[in-house]
């Protein structure tokens, strides 16, 4: 099975180990993921406004190229995630901003919101099946107690990215199961990690940091997983450093015995 | 119109909410993680834009500590919105010349080794125009 693959600025930089070992695994899982030809940056976050047309065209753009290849468009990173979904919504929902973006993209045929955005977690949960994963685990992380960290982005708004229960997901606990390893639940993991505001105020994405962290320790995690470049990067500068960060990714290529090829 | 309705009446379209939806039960502000931070806080916003009193909502320091993290949004039993004010209180700002809260001249010292690319179009995208 071909999809079409929108990596994003980050993992082409600061999160490349994210999209290698996505790659590997999808290889070892035996499904294509193909790279979107001159992708633009998604932005990072979606534009609020209603009246925001330009600052959506890179969206709309890897969201056509997807339905001109018939397939559907698969995401890794929360935050393009986040944006790509949303403004495919807008596409298919907004009569002024699918009017206003076609206007101004003049394609061949309009786009309207045809494509299917799939996070790859989604695609590994309803395509691929965690019943199956596990058959394919033949590295099973036994023994290892790891807390998932969802934040905002893949769940909020929850009625538009339709992700899981946005306040209380079991998606990447499932995974966790599916890899031989056992979940920790804990209270912070659909908390923000402060996001953006780490640019400028250091103090306080820490403040929030520390609580997820304290919070999944107690808790008894070991490690924390992600999918998202920027809560790794908040984390990452909190207070407990005996908790580590990993990309959900690579434990998942771990597992399959793919870390090496990555 | 008076300036005051005006910018009122922005906000409403930028943000496509309808103040008047507001219950005032507070539960924005109870959920909302930048809460402490702020000195107008989420379920404040509302009246502001309802009382046509955006001039000093587009003074609130809150507008650059919200997170857009839609917590506020998510929880809302009334499906009031209160990110999306804020947020449009915000363009109301960087939108004007000289209203940008970053600058490409502060990047620089802000930067560590470690910093994701998503960090940057994220703060350049809700703090600047």
């Amino acid at each position: 099975m071909k999809y079409s693959y929108y990596p994003g600025c980050t993992l082409k930089n600061k999160a490349k180990d994210l999209d290698a070992y996505a790659r590997a695994s999808a290889k070892a899982l035996g499904f294509e993921l193909e790279e979107i030809e001159n992708w633009q940056c998604c932005g990072g976050v979606y534009p609020l406004g209603s009246d925001e047309i330009a600052t959506k065209l890179s969206s709309v753009r890897a969201l056509n190229e997807a339905k001109e290849k018939g397939q559907d468009l698969v995401t890794l990173c929360s935050a393009c995630h986040h944006v790509i979904k949303r403004v495919n919504d807008d596409m298919k929902n907004v009569d002024d901003i699918r009017f206003r973006a076609n206007n101004y993209l003049k394609l061949d045929t309009p786009y309207a919101g045809e494509t299917k955005v799939v996070h790859f977690l989604e695609l590994l949960r309803d395509t691929i099946g965690f019943d199956e994963l596990k058959k394919r685990v033949v590295n099973p992380l036994t023994g290892k107690k790891i807390g998932a960290y969802y934040g905002c982005l893949l769940l909020r708004p929850s009625g538009i990215l339709a992700f899981d229960d946005p306040e209380n997901p079991k998606i990447i606990e499932d995974f966790i199961r599916a890899i031989g390893a056992t979940p920790v639940i804990y209270p912070y993991r659909n908390e923000c990690c402060g996001g953006y505001i780490s640019l400028k105020e250091k103090d306080m994405a820490k403040n929030m940091c520390d609580k997820i962290t304290e919070s999944a320790s107690g808790f008894g995690a070991d490690m924390l997983i992600t999918a998202c470049p920027l809560c790794m990067y908040n984390l990452n500068k909190s207070a407990e450093k005996d908790l580590p960060v990993y990309y959900f990714t690579e434990l998942l290529a771990e597992a399959l015995g793919v870390k090496e090829e990555a | 119109m008076s300036h005051a309705k005006n910018q009122a009446e922005r906000v409403r379209e930028i943000s496509g909410v309808n103040p008047l939806k507001c219950m005032k039960c507070g539960k924005c502000s109870a959920t909302c993680p930048a809460f402490n931070e702020m000195d107008i806080k989420p379920h404040q916003f509302v009246s502001y834009v309802a009382n046509e009193n955006v001039e000093e909502l587009v003074k609130s320091e809150s507008l650059w500590k919200c997170l857009s993290c839609f917590a506020c949004v998510e929880r809302c039993p009334r499906d009031v919105k209160p990110g999306k004010i804020i947020d449009a209180a915000r363009q109301l700002v960087v939108r004007e010349r000289g209203g940008n809260y970053l600058t490409a001249d502060e990047i620089p010292e802000l930067l560590d080794e470690d910093m994701p690319q998503q960090l940057l179009v994220s703060a350049y995208r809700r703090y600047k125009r």
